[in-house]
């Protein structure tokens, strides 16, 4: 079932969306292997996002499926016990405004895996230490820049520790020069082996760190491949033009 | 030199007539004080109690409104409608002299807490619902994502945020309603209006009474605006003051 015996952690199979009449998604299958890092690209509205919140169940998807270790989670009864197994990294951060970076890595870990404040503080402490905020951790969102409070979300994902991690355009709201340090701790997650599924238009992070990219367009995906047979030599032609565009926009992101 | 003396004279006498009416003020009240003060506990108490079940209540139908299920949040929004559509006069009355036929006999006390606490808890449910939509939606995705269900996200994440918002409007409706229980002389409860009417129709110096009154509320509702400034501040969330 697998390639190269390696473990199927998510599989997605046929997931179909409609919003009112609108297609959004159609048919859209992959797997996600254990420790691997895979890169979604495609131009803006043609359902990447609406993909990462299917995965976990944020939308609910009109049919499909998507098995999170052979289980079907568009089945499953308690969406809780799912979602925490599945950490989400947004676009616009989703930060708790009210709570500090400390409190915000820790309050998943007392009121979803109920564990006590001490423990749930030595936790989000050594997260938010592996993401380069050990002099943030009493600030609130507010007075943190874009990529500080993206690396709180990163940290806060973490914190849970989850199987796969999805990242929804995570560098997309942040100044040009804030991005590196969030694709830094990026970097370093994918390089320990986490499994992470993201959204990016960063092409050097898609050509470095990825092991495969999708493109996807309208809904549907219309190739996938490891970043050198994509890059040197898409099968599809519509591919190679939007990397060209992408490159062109962005750079080829040698970093 | 001929119109500076008469200026002078009429500047002189007019402090003077000052003098003798802030007298007269003070007479009244050195007089009276102990009823008026009196008046001013029971309106107090009225006050207090009505925002604060009024609070409990409105948080439940601000709740029900923006996270109920549709016929609960139809029936709270017809129910915040029908209080805010009309007059708190009319209210009174209904519970006052409305229910007594059908055997419910209410103390003017009673009727008025009654009146003013739904009331409040239809106004306060309308700030509350304002505070909870002004938060950014993608808190409420980002708490689920991590696993929380709706209600501890509700509660953990935005009611703390909702309930910090709603602090300047939730003044507001503290002073006016402070100012609003006056409308209780219509049943009789003895509070500081129905008190100065009481005064007045005995020495018919109507003016100078409600004026008395009108100090005396004003001094009240500086001293509660000072305070709830206080606490807003403290609870301020740092990094989201307004920049002057």
């Amino acid at each position: 079932m697998t390639d190269n015996n390696e473990v199927v952690l998510l599989r997605v199979k046929n997931l179909r969306k409609n919003f009112n009449k609108k297609v959004v998604l159609k048919d859209v299958s992959f797997d996600v292997k254990e420790g691997e890092t895979k890169v979604i690209i495609g131009p803006s509205g043609t359902g990447k996002s609406t993909l990462l919140s299917c995965i976990n169940m944020l939308v609910q998807p009109d049919g499909g499926e998507i098995l999170l270790r052979g289980v079907d989670v568009t089945r499953v009864k308690d969406l809780n016990k799912i979602r925490q197994r599945i950490g989400f990294v947004f676009q616009d951060f989703g930060l708790f405004n009210h709570l500090t970076a400390l409190r915000n890595v820790m309050i998943g870990l007392t009121k979803v895996k109920g564990l006590n404040k001490k423990e749930a503080e030595k936790i989000a402490k050594e997260k938010l230490v592996r993401v380069g905020l050990e002099d943030q951790m009493k600030k609130y969102p507010a007075q943190l820049s874009g990529g500080q409070k993206q690396r709180v979300g990163i940290a806060r994902a973490l914190a849970m520790d989850p199987e796969i991690i999805l990242f929804d355009e995570p560098t997309s709201a942040l100044d040009p020069e804030l991005i590196g340090e969030v694709l830094g701790v990026m970097k370093d997650l994918a390089k320990s082996g986490m499994t992470m599924l993201v959204v990016t238009h960063e092409m050097g992070f898609a050509r470095t760190v990825s092991h495969e990219i999708i493109f996807m367009e309208k809904g549907v995906i219309v190739e996938q491949g490891n970043p050198e047979q994509l890059f040197k030599n898409p099968k599809v032609p519509r591919t190679k033009e939007f990397l060209f565009r992408l490159t062109e926009l962005y750079g080829e992101g040698e970093e | 030199m001929e119109l500076f003396n008469d200026l002078f004279r009429s500047f002189i006498s007019k402090i003077q007539e000052l003098t003798v009416f802030s007298q007269e003020l003070i007479n009244i009240f050195s007089k009276h004080w102990k009823v008026l003060i009196e008046g001013l506990g029971v309106t107090l108490q009225m006050t207090l109690l009505a925002v604060a079940i009024g609070f409990v209540i409105g948080i439940f139908l601000a709740l029900i409104k923006v996270y109920g299920p549709e016929p609960f949040s139809f029936i709270v929004m017809v129910f915040i409608e029908i209080i805010r559509g009309t007059p708190l006069l009319v209210q009174l009355f209904i519970l006052y002299f409305g229910l007594p036929p059908y055997g419910i006999n209410l103390t003017p006390f009673t009727a008025a807490i009654i009146g003013f606490t739904i009331n409040s808890a239809a106004y306060q449910a309308e700030y509350l619902r304002g505070s909870f939509q002004s938060i950014e939606s993608n808190q409420m995705t980002a708490a689920r994502s991590l696993g929380m269900t709706r209600i501890q996200s509700i509660i953990s994440i935005m009611l703390p945020q909702a309930l910090r918002k709603v602090i300047p409007s939730w003044t507001n409706e503290f002073i006016y309603l402070l100012k609003y229980t006056s409308l209780a002389y219509i049943v009789g409860a003895p509070e500081l209006m129905t008190q100065a009417k009481f005064i007045a129709s005995r020495n018919f110096q109507f003016f100078k009474v409600y004026l008395i009154v009108a100090l005396m509320y004003l001094v009240i509702v500086l001293l509660f605006t000072w305070f709830f400034g206080k606490v807003e501040k403290k609870l301020r969330i740092p990094g989201l003051e307004t920049v002057r």
